[in-house]
């Protein structure tokens, strides 16, 4: 670890490599939990289900470049698909538990994880998949710092996707039954908002986003079909310090995150760089806790 | 129901043979095996049964093997353990229990070999397994087991070896090694660790990559700061994957790179030209220049393998023939079916096969034959070691990544 340490100090472009690795890799994060953030805020449900959607993503990818599509090409075609996928979800179980207890609907989710990785299983086969885009990489101070171009797609990508969210949000009409719905269901029912079907179309769109995440996903690294729950911690993680309704601070929060994780795995040795995650999560959540304990007395 | 036919084959055999009485006629061995035709190993089960029945068939129909003057042919009776260990050890009890069995081949996969050496033990019957690699199996002083393949920690000694032979002055290497935290993977590092020692090479970056493996790219950057002169890594199909792909990514140059499972991660199929010149170690390939009398060379059993079956012929498939030849050989020598009469001639066992010499030592593994080294080059799986019968030059050193096209 020490050895690890001076290795950064020794060698200063090393270090940046590093963080500015991170920080793209942060990017894909940011993609999956937008979604998480949506459906969070708008169903009040934690979709334990999320990773396995980055999942089922990167899948989607993987079958159409082997019938010859082109990677990038997959990327859209992964987040169409999910959104189809999102949408049948929700009609075929989510909306049963919509108005439910928070912990029926993490049961519900938890379910449905498990269903989709089997089904991963037995449909795609327990190896791990790989697509080749063959897009290269950019490199400079020697060679020291090198990014994979699918990595700084994915980076411009999520800020591009975030962007347009907010947009979204903000002046379309769905995006505006969406945050009307978020405030209050029963309020935008009574003003006229079919709010199942503002329920279906968020669901939907979380779906895409992890669909698109999942395309990237198995372009920079690998899937298999039980890689679904890290992706759903980070994803957790990220909303749980950004905030549900803040789509900046789930980008930044998703960078950071991606930083934080890959110094730790340089430093620490990569075996702890998931452990560092879930550390890091338990670390937050207490936090929060007591942050939350605080204004509770303040309150009082 | 899938062993029914070959034991209503048998039954009948049995009956009329019996009735018959004729000196003429064959008698016939019974062998027996647990392989997983369902569940997580199941294609590679499937590979191992293939391997055992092609065996079966080609030596009946040469006469079947010639015990003490007699003819017998051979019959194995199967059993799906649905790769889970504790069926496993279950029906091995069950054949030699039940159905009489007094010869075992082995399952698919260390962990259930090591759940049915004790049943195997227990019953003084010898077990020739093909599957099974884990060096933990050959150190628990089994007696009746024996094993074909070469033991985990041989999996990529030859590469060290190849770096000592290509450089001049080895003590001066400096190696970067990232296995998984698996015992598989650690069996590979202690191997090399032996040896490594022994040439006095330096580890610069010794990592464990987690199970949960997504992402190579610190280890990676390590080995770009570091420069050593080889690179070991094991980690499954997920890291040849990642290591292949982020290499290329990262513009890592390392003069030298060998890992496990590339044949099975498919990594000149996925990945292209980011995965040329890598050294892959595995147990056999049909390129090799072995061969026997029963199967001819390499190259005729994988043609005989597609013929008979309609897909390339795999490793697991040669090495669980080749467990039955052993067998074969060792019924011969003993000139009986005598269970620990058979067990002594297998403890003599030094033959020749298509898939490679077989000599075993005291704790039962294959000492006599070495692990394959292949390189990708330009697309294709070339063998380049063990020099005698390899097919290909090594190319070496790896050129930078800013000299590749």
């Amino acid at each position: 670890m020490l050895d690890n340490l001076s290795l950064l100090v020794e060698f200063p472009a090393i270090t940046l490599d590093v963080v500015l690795n991170g920080l793209l890799i942060g990017a894909i994060f940011a993609l999956a939990a937008y979604g998480m953030a949506l459906v969070w805020g708008v169903l009040n449900i934690v979709n334990v289900v999320q990773g396995e959607l980055v999942v089922l993503g990167g899948y989607i990818t993987f079958v159409a470049v082997q019938y010859g599509l082109h990677p990038l090409l997959g990327l859209p075609l992964s987040a169409a698909i999910m959104y189809g996928v999102g949408w049948l979800i929700y009609r075929g179980v989510i909306f049963r538990v919509v108005d439910r207890d928070i912990f029926i609907s993490i049961l519900a989710t938890f379910g449905l994880s498990i269903l989709i990785q089997q089904l991963a299983n037995l449909v795609f086969g327990a190896e791990v998949r790989s697509v080749d885009a063959a897009l290269g990489s950019v490199h400079f101070l020697d060679g020291m710092v090198t990014l994979a171009n699918v990595k700084l797609l994915a980076f411009l990508l999520a800020i591009g996707a975030g962007a347009a969210l907010w947009l979204f949000l903000r002046k379309a009409r769905l995006g505006q039954a969406i945050r009307a719905t978020a405030q209050n269901p029963r309020a935008a029912r009574i003003l006229g908002i079919d709010t199942d079907r503002v329920f279906a179309a968020t669901y939907g769109l979380n779906a895409a986003l992890c669909g698109a995440a999942g395309s990237l996903a198995v372009m920079a690294w690998t899937i298999h079909p039980y890689m679904g729950l890290p992706y759903t911690i980070r994803s957790f993680m990220v909303v749980v310090v950004a905030g549900v309704g803040n789509v900046g601070g789930v980008v930044a929060a998703g960078l950071g995150l991606g930083a934080l994780e890959n110094v730790a795995g340089f430093v620490l040795g990569v075996e702890f760089q998931i452990a560092f995650v879930f550390a890091l999560m338990v670390l937050i959540l207490v936090w929060r806790n007591l942050r939350a304990a605080r204004q509770r007395s303040h309150l009082e | 129901m899938k062993k029914l036919v070959p034991g209503l084959i048998l039954a009948a055999a049995l009956i009329f043979g019996g009735a018959g009485a004729r000196a003429e006629e064959p008698g016939v061995i019974k062998l027996g095996a647990a392989v997983s035709l369902t569940g997580k190993y199941s294609s590679n089960g499937n590979f191992t049964r293939k391997g055992y029945d092609l065996a079966v068939k080609r030596i009946n129909e040469e006469g079947g093997v010639n015990v003490g003057g007699k003819p017998y042919l051979l019959d194995i009776t199967y059993y799906d353990d649905e790769s889970t260990p504790a069926r496993g050890a279950q029906l091995v009890e069950r054949l030699i229990q039940q159905d009489g069995v007094k010869f075992l081949l082995g399952p698919y996969s260390s962990g259930l070999t090591e759940a049915i050496a004790p049943v195997t033990e227990k019953y003084g019957i010898p077990m020739v397994e093909a599957n099974g690699a884990a060096i933990s199996l050959f150190q628990k002083n089994y007696r009746y087991l024996f094993a074909v393949l070469s033991t985990t920690d041989e999996y990529l000694r030859p590469a060290v070896d190849l770096a000592a032979a290509l450089n001049e002055d080895p003590s001066k290497l400096r190696v970067a090694m990232a296995f998984e935290n698996d015992p598989f993977s650690q069996d590979v590092r202690a191997g090399v660790m032996a040896d490594m020692e022994r040439h006095g090479m330096k580890v610069v970056v010794d990592d464990k990559l987690p199970p949960e493996l997504n992402d190579m790219s610190a280890t990676l950057t390590k080995v770009k700061a570091l420069r050593p002169d080889l690179l070991l890594v094991s980690g499954h199909d997920k890291g040849a994957s990642l290591v292949i792909r982020q290499l290329a990514d990262q513009r890592v140059n390392v003069p030298m790179l060998a890992l496990t499972h590339c044949d099975s991660a498919r990594i000149a199929e996925t990945f292209g030209a980011a995965a040329e010149y890598a050294l892959c170690a595995a147990q056999w390939a049909s390129t090799l220049k072995y061969s026997d009398p029963l199967f001819g060379s390499a190259a005729d059993y994988a043609a005989l393998y597609e013929q008979t079956y309609g897909e390339v012929a795999p490793y697991q498939a040669a090495e669980s023939s080749a467990a039955v030849q052993v067998f074969a050989d060792a019924f011969e020598r003993a000139g009986t079916l005598e269970p620990d009469a058979v067990r002594d001639a297998l403890t003599q066992t030094d033959i020749m096969t298509f898939y490679g010499p077989v000599k075993f030592d005291e704790t039962g593994k294959n000492i006599k034959k070495p692990m394959v080294l292949f390189q990708v080059q330009d697309g294709k799986y070339v063998v380049v070691y063990p020099q005698a019968f390899a097919e290909g030059e090594i190319r070496w050193p790896t050129p930078a990544w800013s000299e590749r096209r």
